[in-house]
């Protein structure tokens, strides 16, 4: 019996998504311009739920102070409340309202998350574009430095320069964004590499294009697609490691508000059959998948328009 | 015959050369502190006299050089050093919890490579079928999910109220074989779930890509049943992809090993990390980084050797 309503649970839950995704894709198309309007024709269900999480995410983080019904950091009552009308997700270990951190949860963890992929971009990007295009010996030196890095689990890796140089939020998102940042270079080095021996670039550099003109005006904008699908999958990754880190209570540090460290402290409570420490662990999976959906429909779109 | 040798002997001396530049780069990591690492390990308490001991106890007194290759030949003798905080030699700390975690990594091997091979056999053979479809879609959800999610559902189901096993794994009172795969089973059941969808996508992309070949077409003409066709003639080509994917992940699950450890409070080299980097206990933390990235490493060329050989073209080359 217990399998069966969970079984049924499962598939209304997939059903309400998947009615939600269906529901915004329609309201989107009908508010949205003319040229977007065509492309969101072409999402499928999953791609249009992601989209949707994501923008209602992205509100959530914006406007966290004022959808929160408490402040992050304040003691509301007494530790582990159980559901009620005032605190819907009960109180945590320190007896603050659950809802409330969740909200700024979105705005840290999210923003942080973001920054640092941002960072890893701007590295990466840079570097492996340049040496794909200035090839010889810094293509070697960067190229090199690189594979050592990789040779490092990432994990460990963040957790031994963490020793290092401490744990705060500023060398956290430095020490992810270079870590990852060697992944980036990777992929932009190969595909500007198919780039560089293009004729329009030998083209250009006839002209006599600077270095930089070459690279922003050339081959950024040629080598955007694939860059573009990448930050998403790079942003689950990153986003899935700081989690973590915070989850091993080395990432954000308390009483700042993040979804990894809620888990962790609030952990005691599912043994006793109480969902409520999951529910930042679901925030998280929830937006990763998305990201994921999103990304999955726009690699296939991408491949679809060279057939 | 001899090429091939001569082949592997050429990973083999790449491979130690990664790991020498490796174990470099997590030695020097301490350089790149714009200060000291013992003001800054000391923090508030540091004055004159335990910043000098610390600098002792680490060598920091010495030049770069020197101390790199008076710990490496420690190293390689098995002395890490002292632990900072409770001045007892590294490789104390280290040697029961390795066994622990190589057991864990074992055990959800075990389970996970069998598992995902046949479900990415069983799905190359139902392509586009309900089955197929579904697999692919819990693949990409399981890879969107945190490692802890993972492990915190497991418990929730089966750990919680009147649950079957126990939340936490310890070692506690020198339990039997069945006794401990008892006790680490959600541990490697969580480590399973993370690894094998990954697995079992690559399996069945690697055979799906073959069964277009005409070798594959004129089996199926012969009459020859779909499981045949897929086991006994696409299988053994598709070998070199799937063995690297397996080793791919096999090295996630080092890393994924020290999230899983500290959910279940797992006595292993994962938590000995953490709990190390919160101390900032710097000599535990660069020897147990190396025995990390040392299997990561190591898998890594055995990947690449066992390829090698699963090609019968570069074994019996002319």
């Amino acid at each position: 019996m217990g399998f069966l309503t969970g079984l049924f649970w499962f598939v209304a839950v997939i059903a309400a998504c998947m009615a939600a995704g269906w529901l915004f894709r329609t309201i989107a198309i009908a508010v949205t311009p003319k040229g977007v309007k065509k492309e969101l024709r072409t999402a499928p269900l999953t791609a249009s739920f992601g989209m949707m999480v994501i923008i209602i995410y992205i509100i959530v983080a914006v406007f966290a102070p004022l959808i929160a019904p408490f402040p992050e950091r304040m003691v509301v009552g007494p530790e582990y409340m159980p559901w009620d009308e005032t605190h819907l997700l009960g109180t945590d270990n320190l007896g603050r309202d659950m809802l409330s951190r969740l909200i700024f949860g979105a705005r840290n963890t999210v923003g942080i998350a973001f920054a640092t992929t941002a960072l890893a971009f701007l590295i990466g990007s840079i570097l492996g574009l340049l040496a794909a295009t200035v090839g010889g010996w810094l293509d070697q030196a960067l190229s090199r430095m690189v594979d050592v890095l990789m040779a490092i689990p990432a994990l460990i890796f963040s957790l031994l320069l963490l020793t290092i140089f401490g744990t705060s939020v500023i060398t956290l998102i430095i020490v992810i964004a270079v870590i990852d940042s060697t992944r980036v270079f990777r992929l932009a080095r190969s595909v500007a590499l198919n780039i560089v021996v293009m004729d329009y670039i030998e083209a250009a550099k006839l002209r006599g294009e600077g270095l930089w003109r070459l690279i922003t005006r050339e081959i950024l904008p040629n080598a955007m697609a694939p860059l573009v699908a990448e930050f998403g999958l790079r942003f689950c990754f990153v986003f899935l490691a700081i989690s973590a880190l915070s989850f091993l209570g080395l990432g954000l540090q308390p009483p700042m508000a993040d979804w990894g460290s809620m888990v962790k402290e609030n952990a005691t409570l599912i043994a006793f059959g109480d969902i409520t420490p999951l529910l930042p662990a679901v925030a998280i999976a929830l937006l990763t998948v998305s990201v994921n959906f999103v990304v999955d429909w726009q690699l296939h779109r991408a491949s679809g328009l060279k057939e | 015959m001899s090429h091939i040798w001569s082949m592997i002997a050429k990973r083999l001396a790449l491979g130690l050369l990664t790991l020498f530049i490796v174990s470099l780069l997590i030695f020097g990591a301490t350089e790149l502190l714009p200060g000291d690492f013992a003001e800054e390990f000391l923090g508030q308490a540091a004055t004159p006299e335990t910043v000098a001991a610390i600098r002792r106890e680490l060598g920091l007194d010495l030049p770069m050089h020197t101390r790199y290759i008076e710990w490496l030949t420690g190293v390689l003798q098995g002395d890490f050093g002292n632990s900072l905080s409770n001045r007892r030699p590294v490789i104390e700390l280290i040697s029961t919890r390795l066994g622990n975690t190589l057991f864990l990594a074992l055990y959800a091997a075990a389970i996970a490579v069998p598992l995902s091979l046949m479900l990415g056999i069983l799905a190359a053979l139902f392509r586009n079928s309900f089955f197929d479809r579904f697999s692919n879609a819990s693949a990409l959800t399981s890879i969107s999910f945190p490692e802890f999610f993972v492990a915190y559902i497991l418990i929730f189901w089966l750990a919680g109220r009147g649950g079957m096993f126990p939340s936490m794994a310890s070692f506690r009172g020198d339990p039997s074989m069945a006794e401990m795969l008892y006790r680490t089973f959600l541990p490697a059941l969580t480590l399973t779930l993370v690894v094998t969808a990954h697995m079992m996508r690559m399996t069945r992309a690697a055979i799906i890509n073959l069964l277009a070949s005409p070798y594959i077409e004129m089996a199926r003409l012969k009459g020859m049943k779909p499981m045949r066709v897929i086991v006994k003639h696409a299988l053994p080509n598709a070998l070199a992809p799937i063995i690297n994917v397996i080793a791919l992940n096999l090295a996630y699950l080092i890393t994924g090993v020290v999230v899983v450890e500290v959910v279940f409070v797992f006595p292993g080299l994962g938590q000995l990390m953490v709990d190390s980097v919160a101390a900032r206990d710097m000599p535990v933390v660069q020897a147990v980084a190396l025995i990390f990235a040392a299997a990561y490493v190591l898998l890594n060329l055995t990947a690449d050797v066992l390829a090698t050989l699963s090609n019968p073209r570069l074994v019996h080359r002319r």
